[in-house]
């Protein structure tokens, strides 16, 4: 994205578009990446409430999965899940397998 | 509202994601809770510090509400003029009465140290307004520098260890007391591993009829030095060590809201991290029990507390 | 907009109650003030109307200045009319958020009652306040009389609401000198005065959830330069708004304003540069000295931020010797603030008359139209023998 002139953008350094930080992808930062398996997964959510960056995905009120665009790879919620649910591989080994 | 997780989770974030804070960070955690406690209407306004910086580098805000950062120390000072005003429309009609809620998100080194009579001037006042401090114990921000919510014998990199010196020579401030001690409706300690907890004293806090203060403790991977998926952990162990409490000041009453059972020894609490490694040293063992003298006596008062005001 | 003269009402008041009556006939939705010699009276004759229900502003009876700025953002960003007043070490204690106020574009007027920057402790005028922060971007007027104060106070908030400029105001009214004497003034009528500085519509108001705006984000080196940028040019905005609004409220009251004012000044071989009350002195000694044969004048300076160097430069270029008087003191400058826009003025204009600085008035030192008289003396003797050294001298001090 272009950097804008002074003239192009809202005064007083004003921004207008809110929740915008969406347009970067902090999944950039992972050195370590979530694998969640759904077999041991009760839903119980705790992942959600603990993630610092609203990267676990809920669909229908279920969790579906990671949001890897965002996930910075804490490890908080496999150090969390009550089930043991999610596990940290290495990014690097990860990348691999893909 | 329902504290569940099931019914919690069908809002969306006010917070975004794509925000710039270390990976494990607490802020956020704290956060995204304490916004779905609060919902909508609400403005937010938040001191300089890591989350002031991280959520909104310009041209990107990860803040879905509106949201006003103007200084440092001055955040609640900000708040009273934003709430003043809407009294003030609202009352000549030019804008109706949504219900509109007040927030206030500052560190511990805005809350404590460089902001303290700012607060003070705005809970005497009266406002009605919620003050979160996230407290990560230091100008974290910075490079983190002690604070006095820095803990006693904590390095920082402005009471660093050497041989004169071993780490942070003060005790930490009670600043939570100093707050009760303005008689706000409502005055409380929290921690992100406690989210219900939390949660429902932010529902609490903000339907009361004037000012009220949350003490947040945030666990800080970068400033505490410990694994960065250790987070929610740390805010368990501090809580068992009673290194910090969870309680309530409702009107004037004392209430602990967290009995540990077994209370762990504070020398647990340095072992699990980088900033306390030196107490770990047996030369230092002194250091410890004089902590450990500390922290006993503030538990103490506190159910001196509890019960002189039941 | 408005077109029809409109008669006023013959008053006696101090400068400071000139100034509350005129915040009471604009009833601004939030005032937030902390008491401070000799703004007192601003803020306890306006918490009066507030008592009394003439004003339904919701004040805020803050616990410093700086919370005092604080809370004027705070409410001018949620979408609505803030004013506030302060002095000296008042206005220095919200050093940091006057930076804070223009670099958001919040249009916030404040009523500054210049009093001198301790130390050592001192209660009286000069402008050391207002002077140390003409380069935060506020707009800045001089009041010569409380009439303007008065007159100043109103049209600032066009001024800083105007969309072209969006930036925090002030006008300055000497302490004690203005602020605590009584002069005859004309006030408007409250119908007037409303009509005049109209509705306030906020563009982007931080109460307006359907469209949650983010203020005061962290601005890096990829974008604060832009920012700073259109500060810049909304200064230059200014320039022309400033006597567009002045001349609008000609229309209403007989009183014309612009940038400056000359007096007996277009055929003067010398002149004074100057603002505040003590023009009013000066225009007493031109008259002496005119008397005498001397072709003397002055030029008053009313609006310092944006300072109007072109026309400044027009008016004084060609005068044979010039002394620019300043109420205060830029230790270790060459000359001081007023007398550095006078001389930039002149030499990017291509101008290089003789030129002498003066600083008076420190602290509250009273200087008589005697005192300026030696000034002109000094000026004619500048003339005849060429030597314009030393460039900074100093008026009433027992040396």
């Amino acid at each position: 994205m272009a950097a804008k002139s002074w003239r192009e953008v809202p005064i007083g350094g004003l921004i207008t578009a809110p929740g915008n930080s969406l347009e970067y992808a902090t999944g950039d930062w992972r050195s370590f990446r979530p694998i969640w398996d759904e077999s041991l997964c009760t839903n119980c959510k705790v992942c959600w409430a603990y993630c610092p960056d609203g990267a676990i995905r809920l669909d229908n009120g279920e969790v579906s999965g990671i949001n890897l665009t965002y996930c910075k790879g804490c490890g908080i919620c496999a150090s969390e899940c009550p089930q043991k649910a999610i596990r940290m591989i290495e990014e690097a080994q990860a990348r691999e397998m893909a | 509202m329902v504290l569940n997780l099931e019914q919690i989770s069908t809002e969306p974030d006010l917070l975004a994601s794509g925000h710039r804070l270390c990976a494990g960070c607490s802020e956020s955690i704290v956060v995204r809770q304490v916004l779905h406690a609060v919902g909508t209407p609400v403005v937010v306004a938040t001191s300089t510090g890591c989350l002031e910086v991280t959520t909104t580098p310009y041209p990107h805000s990860a803040w879905r509400v509106p949201w006003i950062h103007s200084a440092f120390e001055n955040a609640s000072s900000t708040i009273s003029g934003v709430e003043t005003m809407y009294r003030a429309l609202v009352k000549r009609g030019k804008i109706k009465d949504v219900g509109m809620k007040f927030v206030v998100f500052a560190g511990d080194g805005a809350t404590y140290d460089i902001g303290l009579q700012f607060i003070s001037g705005a809970m005497e006042r009266g406002h009605k307004f919620l003050y979160v401090c996230l407290n990560n114990e230091a100008y974290m921000n910075t490079g983190i520098q002690r604070s006095s919510a820095t803990p006693f014998g904590a390095w920082t990199t402005t009471s660093p260890v050497g041989e004169a010196k071993a780490g942070k020579t003060e005790a930490r401030k009670d600043v939570t007391a100093i707050f009760a001690a303005h008689d706000i409706p409502y005055v409380a300690q929290a921690a992100p591993h406690a989210w219900k907890d939390l949660m429902s004293k932010v529902q609490k806090a903000i339907a009361a009829d004037g000012p009220s203060f949350i003490n947040v403790l945030i666990p800080c991977q970068r400033g505490w030095r410990y694994p960065q998926d250790q987070t929610i952990a740390m805010s368990r162990l501090a809580v068992d060590t009673c290194v910090w409490s969870l309680y309530e000041v409702i009107d004037g009453k004392w209430i602990i809201n967290y009995h540990p059972e077994p209370r762990k020894p504070v020398i647990e609490w340095f072992k699990s991290q980088g900033r306390f490694q030196h107490l770990v040293r047996p030369e230092n063992s002194h250091l410890v029990e004089e902590f450990q003298g500390m922290v006993d006596r503030h538990w103490k008062r506190l159910l001196d507390r509890e019960r002189c005001s039941a | 907009m408005v077109l029809k003269q409109v008669k006023g009402k013959a008053v006696a008041l101090e400068g400071d109650r000139a100034v509350a009556e005129a915040m009471r006939q604009m009833n601004p939705d939030v005032v937030a003030a902390y008491p401070i010699t000799p703004q007192t009276e601003i803020v306890m004759r306006f918490s009066e109307f507030v008592a009394s229900g003439q004003v339904d502003t919701e004040f805020i009876p803050v616990e410093s200045e700086h919370a005092s700025m604080s809370a004027c953002i705070g409410a001018s960003a949620a979408g609505g009319r803030v004013q506030t007043a302060t002095a000296g070490a008042g206005l220095a204690l919200m050093w940091e958020v006057i930076w804070v106020a223009s670099g958001t574009r919040l249009p916030i007027v404040m009523h500054v009652v210049n009093r001198s920057l301790s130390a050592p402790l001192n209660i009286h005028c000069d402008h050391s306040d207002s002077i140390g922060m003409r380069d935060a971007g506020w707009v800045q007027l001089y009041d010569e009389d409380v009439q303007e104060a008065y007159d100043n106070a109103i049209q600032c908030v066009r001024i800083a609401e105007h969309p072209d400029v969006m930036l925090p105001t002030i006008h300055a009214l000497d302490g004690f000198v203005l602020g605590h004497n009584v002069e005859r003034l004309e006030v408007l009528p409250d119908e007037a005065v409303r009509e005049f500085i109209g509705e306030y519509q906020p563009r982007y108001p931080l109460l307006d959830v359907n469209h949650p705006v983010t203020y005061g984000p962290m601005d890096l080196q990829d974008y604060f330069f832009e920012h700073k940028r259109q500060q810049a040019e909304a200064m230059v905005n200014a320039m022309d708004v400033v006597p567009m609004i002045g001349e609008e409220f000609g229309k209403l009251t007989g009183r014309h304003y612009g940038l400056m004012e000359g007096y007996r000044l277009e055929d003067a071989d010398y002149a004074l540069v100057l603002m505040g009350s003590s023009v009013g002195t000066a225009r007493t000694a031109v008259d002496i000295m005119r008397e005498e044969g001397v072709k003397a004048g002055l030029l008053k300076i009313r609006c310092f931020r944006p300072f109007p160097a072109a026309e400044v430069a027009r008016a004084i270029g060609n005068k044979k010797v010039i002394a620019v008087m300043d109420r205060s003191l830029s230790f270790g400058a060459q000359v001081n603030p007023l007398c550095l826009e006078v001389v930039a003025a002149l030499y990017t204009h291509g101008y290089t008359p003789k030129l002498i600085n003066y600083v008076f008035g420190l602290g509250g030192r009273d200087t008589i139209p005697q005192h300026i008289c030696g000034v002109y003396r000094e000026l004619i003797e500048i003339d005849k023998t060429g030597v314009v050294e030393p460039a900074l001298r100093f008026l009433g001090v027992r040396d």
